[in-house]
């Protein structure tokens, strides 16, 4: 293994461990607001300072990170999954099924998907706990984003269908199945995977985005996107470096995993 | 050598510019503005070019608060509040030339009154069925008889800018101290000083001072605030806290905080009997212990000093301090006191166990705050009275939805809790506020519509504010009208939060400016607004 795939696992796995680890700590309370230490810089008591409502940043970015990075992952699954379903199967299977399914991702791609958010959220309940609406920003998401993964995978897939190791595969008699799991999974994989993990920041900062219109993450709980938004007015985040500590490790995350997925796929 | 020559076109307009000298202020208007008719204005960015250029009879002096004479030099309100007759200053010209005549205001009035026109500033001067009556005696005297008394009526013509009956230009030949010369729409409207402007100073001078307003068009703070902090623009008129404390730390001689505005923040639950929510939780809502107890429970200093870096004041009723006759000073400030909220809640059966609240079926009190996605002073208010209430074991969750689904809910499907909003108050006076207090009004938000008052209270503040409405008496309104914030401030109704400074940014180079709380802060004496001497003539 390289050793800047070492360093990159390292850093990814750290974050991952440290926001699992450390939003377990009980003087790690993300909701606790130290109104006598609003907007504070960093201090002994507030590593990373404190919010406009002095709640502890660290403690929000450990307990965000952990949050955006397990819903984010699987919002990315749901997508990759329906993504296969309706881009890779029928592109592979060719013909009406083909057709049908180019039409519905053209049908997704092109339909104002941010008016269609504003409504399913006016349409949903108004009591529902923090942790419920996270759930429902991040299954909205995977079950709308999987438009653009599914067009490439269905060319891929059509391509594969048409490759000539397949056909000799197919004249000498595989089935369908195998034919599937052998030879065109595996060569759709690190399509799937590249898609997968452009999905991740993707989905976080869409979620940033719902924040903004009231879709996100509801209060008190933080998620990376929400934490993200404390950075939309320059004015605000001026001077204020602490304040951007959520989009650094959103960068270090991601380009640490980029890393690692792409040496994988180079080896 | 393109680029040699832009630089040379650059040079040569900078010093024509220059060269010009024009006391030119610069501050930018939030949104593009909607018409440049008076009688059509319902958008901030229209009332300011109308305030601008409009010349009215009657102005409201902003800080005393109290009605002067402008185009008429003097009036009588007679015949049980019906009649007003004003006598009109003579010579006076618009901006093009055109005299000024009792006919442009028979003609400005006649054009706002018509049903057709759709004016908003009309409204508040139908007070019952029937028409206007208008009488011209002589050129210098007009008298307006209207169909039933007008509460405060002398005050209203502050909105009324006089257009001409007679001039080509129609609605841009105006008798205010500018006049539009250039509109850019999505950029600027280029005002210019009226070279027939009637007014002059104690030394004679003729006013205004200023040459020329730019008033930018730009909606976005950051840039305005940017601008601001560069020397490109001169004003801003009103400012978010958050802004605020940063330019006072960079910037302190640039920025004043001019005490309570007029505006208020409150929350309010929703008592509308159909509404598609749990009887159990209508049931805590009608409760005045219920209401009492939360508004006991929220901390409003902490909200002054955490969400308003302390550019604001706890809020004791629905009227601001700032509206100095109508604020009702006997009022007690709303009090913090959590050992207290959970008394009045024992009184109706709620229960504190393990940290968490029942009512006498044990239900979980549990509730939704509404508020408008984006806002984040009112974002951070409900999360802080979330965490507020969390201690007396209520569990609120807090709900940003965008603008037009929010009026949706709270104004035609009634499908939420509670809300958290504004209330921009523009005029002084409670009739401006009628739709609100009345039951039967639009504005009544916690439940409005009624056809009769449900509650004793409701049908106590209808008699009071139509007692007010048809008095002509000062007096008597204002007695009327205390007791009516008297017993919004028991009943709570709407639990008001707090009241938010006037907070400006002024440059250091412009002179004259005397903060107000009313509508426009920062420029309402615009006439006599100049730069410093020693930067006059200069491209400021």
């Amino acid at each position: 293994m390289k050793p800047v795939r070492v360093a990159a696992l390292a850093v990814a796995s750290l974050i991952a461990l440290l926001s699992v680890v450390g939003s377990m700590l009980p003087q790690f309370d993300y909701s606790r607001q130290d109104r006598q230490n609003f907007s504070a810089g960093p201090s002994p008591g507030h590593w990373l300072g404190t919010d406009a409502l002095g709640r502890d940043r660290l403690a929000r970015l450990l307990h965000g990170t952990r949050l955006s990075l397990t819903l984010a992952p699987a919002a990315a699954a749901l997508s990759m999954m329906l993504a296969f379903l309706f881009g890779a199967l029928p592109g592979f299977a060719g013909g009406v099924g083909e057709r049908t399914a180019k039409v519905l991702i053209d049908l997704m791609l092109s339909l104002p998907w941010l008016f269609l958010l504003l409504i399913m959220r006016a349409l949903l309940p108004l009591n529902t706990s923090p942790a419920v609406s996270a759930a429902i920003t991040f299954t909205m998401l995977g079950l709308l984003g999987w438009g653009v993964p599914a067009r490439i995978m269905l060319a891929r897939a059509r391509a594969l269908r048409q490759a000539e190791f397949v056909l000799s595969a197919r004249a000498a008699g595989i089935s369908r199945a195998r034919l599937l799991s052998v030879h065109v999974g595996p060569n759709l994989l690190p399509v799937v995977a590249a898609q997968f993990w452009i999905a991740v920041p993707v989905f976080i900062l869409a979620e940033a985005n719902l924040s903004l219109l009231g879709l996100g993450v509801s209060e008190p709980v933080p998620s990376l996107g929400s934490l993200l938004v404390e950075m939309e007015s320059f004015l605000s985040a001026r001077g204020d470096f602490c304040c951007f500590a959520a989009l650094f490790v959103l960068l270090l995350f991601v380009g640490s995993l980029q890393v690692v997925v792409h040496e994988r796929e180079v080896s | 050598m393109l680029r040699r020559f832009g630089f040379s076109c650059l040079l040569l307009v900078t010093m024509v510019g220059s060269a010009a000298g024009l006391d030119e202020l610069r501050f930018y208007l939030r949104s593009e503005p909607k018409t440049f008719n008076p009688a059509l204005v319902a958008d901030d960015s229209s009332e300011t070019v109308r305030y601008l250029t409009g010349g009215v009879l009657v102005r409201l002096n902003r800080q005393t608060q109290r009605p002067e004479p402008e185009l008429a030099s003097s009036w009588k309100v007679s015949n049980n509040g019906r009649t007003i007759t004003f006598q009109l200053r003579q010579g006076v010209r618009f901006s093009d030339g055109t005299p000024f005549t009792a006919q442009d205001v028979k003609y400005s009035m006649d054009t706002l009154m018509d049903q057709a026109v759709h004016s908003p500033t009309a409204d508040a001067f139908r007070s019952g069925e029937g028409n206007l009556s208008i009488v011209t005696r002589s050129p210098g005297q007009i008298s307006m008889t209207f169909p039933a008394a007008v509460a405060g009526l002398e005050k209203l013509f502050d909105q009324v800018a006089i257009v001409s009956a007679s001039s080509p230009k129609r609605e841009m030949a105006v008798l205010g101290p500018f006049y539009v010369a250039e509109y850019k729409p999505g950029s600027y409207v280029y005002l210019r000083r009226n070279p027939n402007y009637w007014k002059r100073d104690e030394s004679g001078r003729q006013l205004p001072y200023l040459d020329a307003i730019r008033l930018e068009i730009q909606a976005n703070r950051d840039i305005e605030v940017l601008k601001f902090t560069r020397n490109e623009i001169h004003l801003i008129n009103t400012m978010d806290a958050e802004y605020f404390d940063k330019l006072s730390r960079t910037a302190p001689g640039k920025v004043r905080d001019s005490g309570p505005g007029l505006d208020t923040e409150q929350m309010w639950f929703n008592q509308v009997s159909g509404a598609p929510i749990a009887t159990y939780k209508l049931e805590w809502f009608w409760s005045e212990n219920f209401r009492q107890a939360v508004s006991a429970a929220i901390h409003r200093d902490d909200l002054c000093r955490v969400v308003f870096a302390g550019h604001a004041t706890p809020a004791r009723g629905p009227v601001s301090p700032a509206n100095k006759f109508w604020f009702n000073a006997n009022l007690p400030p709303a009090r913090y006191d959590t050992q207290m909220a959970l008394q009045l809640l024992s009184k109706d059966g709620f229960r504190l166990k393990d940290g968490k609240l029942t009512d006498r079926g044990g239900h979980p009190v549990e509730f939704s705050i509404v508020t408008n996605a984006g806002n984040r002073s009112r974002e951070r208010m409900a999360t802080m009275i979330q965490a507020d209430l969390r201690a007396i074991g209520i569990t609120v969750n807090v709900v940003t939805l965008d603008f037009p689904s929010l009026l949706e809910r709270i104004g035609e499907t009634f499908n939420y809790e509670a809300a958290l909003l504004g209330m921009t108050n523009v005029e002084l006076d409670p009739n401006a506020v009628m739709n609100v207090w009345l039951s039967s009004g639009d504005a009544h938000q916690w439940n409005p519509r009624q056809k009769a008052p449900v509650t004793p209270w409701e049908a106590e503040i209808d008699r009071l504010m139509r007692a007010q409405a048809s008095s002509l008496d000062d007096r008597v309104r204002k007695k009327s009208f205390d007791r009516v914030q008297e017993i919004v401030a028991t009943e709570l109704p709407f639990i008001y939060l707090v009241n938010k400074n006037t907070l400006l940014g002024v440059s250091p180079t412009l002179h004259g400016v005397l903060p107000v709380a009313t509508r426009p802060q920062a420029y309402w004496n615009i006439e006599r607004l100049r730069f410093s001497e020693e930067m006059a003539g200069n491209a400021k």
